[in-house]
């Protein structure tokens, strides 16, 4: 077994939300149809809001397509989003409205943030961002990824409940205050 | 996986090194499955306590997804629980599952009980993954706390494993027989 140990580690190809040195490092696998992640979506923003540049959020596709059917396309969505740097303004989006994630509704997310449409529509048409998809899922696969969402706090793999906010975010503080611990 | 998960792991399932004992099983309501009828080829055992309940669905979804890699290995991945051939079919139908689940249910467990896989008292079986070599030889085996989806990482490094040795393990064999045939 991997132990639950992030594999690979979080580096520059991924999609990261606040600073390179922040003491805590929370990485998702999500998908963004899974209604899980959506709750879990609040919940991370909370988390952001409260611990600030304490935290930074990485976020890992792990589309579940064959009990989502909307799952990948909103994740080549969200990476067409990020060819043109948007990808949390996408994300966002999709997590706000996981009942429509249609082709066409993509498309009206993308022209709303005021994305290349056209871009954004080839790149969905290709298929451009399969491979990034799919190799984030893979990697999901081997660092122990067992559903959606999976967290990984610091690398490791997070087994507690993420529902319960306030113990979420409390474990999250204490990470944080342990890896200042041991780089003090 | 967490430390703590792994020491709580019972001891009691077959582990490595052991042939996995045959079994013949209903697949869906008309056809059966002997487990021998597989040889030649990786297979990938995972016993589950029931279908529908929701930790199952999130595991058995997830092999669903990961099919394609298990499928590089030539692997085939069979579920065992003990609900009824048509509540499988069901669960199978509602997951868009493309994997056989097997029904252990009459005798009921029995072939749970034969990998040392059941839970006497509660009547279901453990959350256990063995996986077996092309000979029927299990390789590796795991078994998770009833609560805790063991995720498929585990599965993965057993077949990559079982394919890198697939040469040494040929030796092994060619040396046993070898063995064998001295006077």
């Amino acid at each position: 077994m991997s132990d639950g140990q992030l594999t690979p580690p979080v580096s520059g190809l991924d999609h990261a939300a606040g600073p390179d040195n922040a003491p805590v490092t929370l990485v998702e696998y999500g998908d963004y149809e899974c209604p899980y992640c959506g709750m879990a979506h609040l919940i991370v923003k909370e988390a952001q809001r409260e611990l600030g540049s304490e935290l930074r959020l990485v976020f890992r596709n792990f589309p579940l397509a064959e009990s989502h059917p909307h799952a990948r396309g909103a994740a080549q969505a969200a990476e067409a989003a990020a060819a043109q740097g948007r990808f949390w303004e996408m994300h966002d989006m999709l997590f706000e409205h996981q009942d429509a994630l249609e082709a066409e509704d993509l498309l009206a997310y993308a022209k709303s943030l005021g994305l290349d449409a056209q871009q954004f529509a080839r790149d969905l048409a290709d298929a451009t961002h399969t491979k990034r998809v799919r190799d984030d899922f893979r990697s999901g696969v081997r660092s122990g990824v067992n559903g959606t969402p999976t967290f990984f706090m610091n690398g490791e793999r997070y087994d507690g409940s993420w529902a319960n906010q306030v113990a979420f975010i409390n474990r999250l503080r204490e990470a944080a205050r342990q890896a200042a611990e041991t780089s003090a | 996986m967490t430390e703590s998960d792994f020491v709580r792991t019972p001891a009691k399932i077959l582990g490595a090194g052991t042939p996995a004992p045959d079994f013949t099983l209903n697949t869906t309501p008309d056809q059966v499955l002997r487990l021998s009828e597989l040889r030649g080829r990786p297979v990938i055992l995972v016993f589950y306590p029931a279908d529908w309940s929701p930790v199952c669905g999130d595991q058995v979804a997830l092999y669903n997804e990961i099919l394609p890699e298990f499928r590089e290995y030539g692997a085939e991945i069979l579920g065992i629980s003990v609900d009824g051939v048509w509540c499988h079919a069901a669960f199978a139908q509602n997951r868009n599952l493309h994997f056989p689940l097997l029904s252990d249910f009459e005798p009921k467990g029995a072939v749970a009980r034969l990998y040392g896989a059941y839970r006497e008292g509660e009547g279901i079986s453990e959350r256990a993954l063995f996986v077996l070599d092309a000979d029927g030889i299990i390789r590796w085996s795991f078994c998770s706390p009833i609560g805790v989806n063991p995720g498929a990482d585990g599965i993965l490094k057993a077949l990559e494993s079982l394919a890198g040795r697939s040469a040494p393990a040929k030796a092994e064999s060619f040396r046993a027989d070898a063995a064998e045939m001295r006077p």
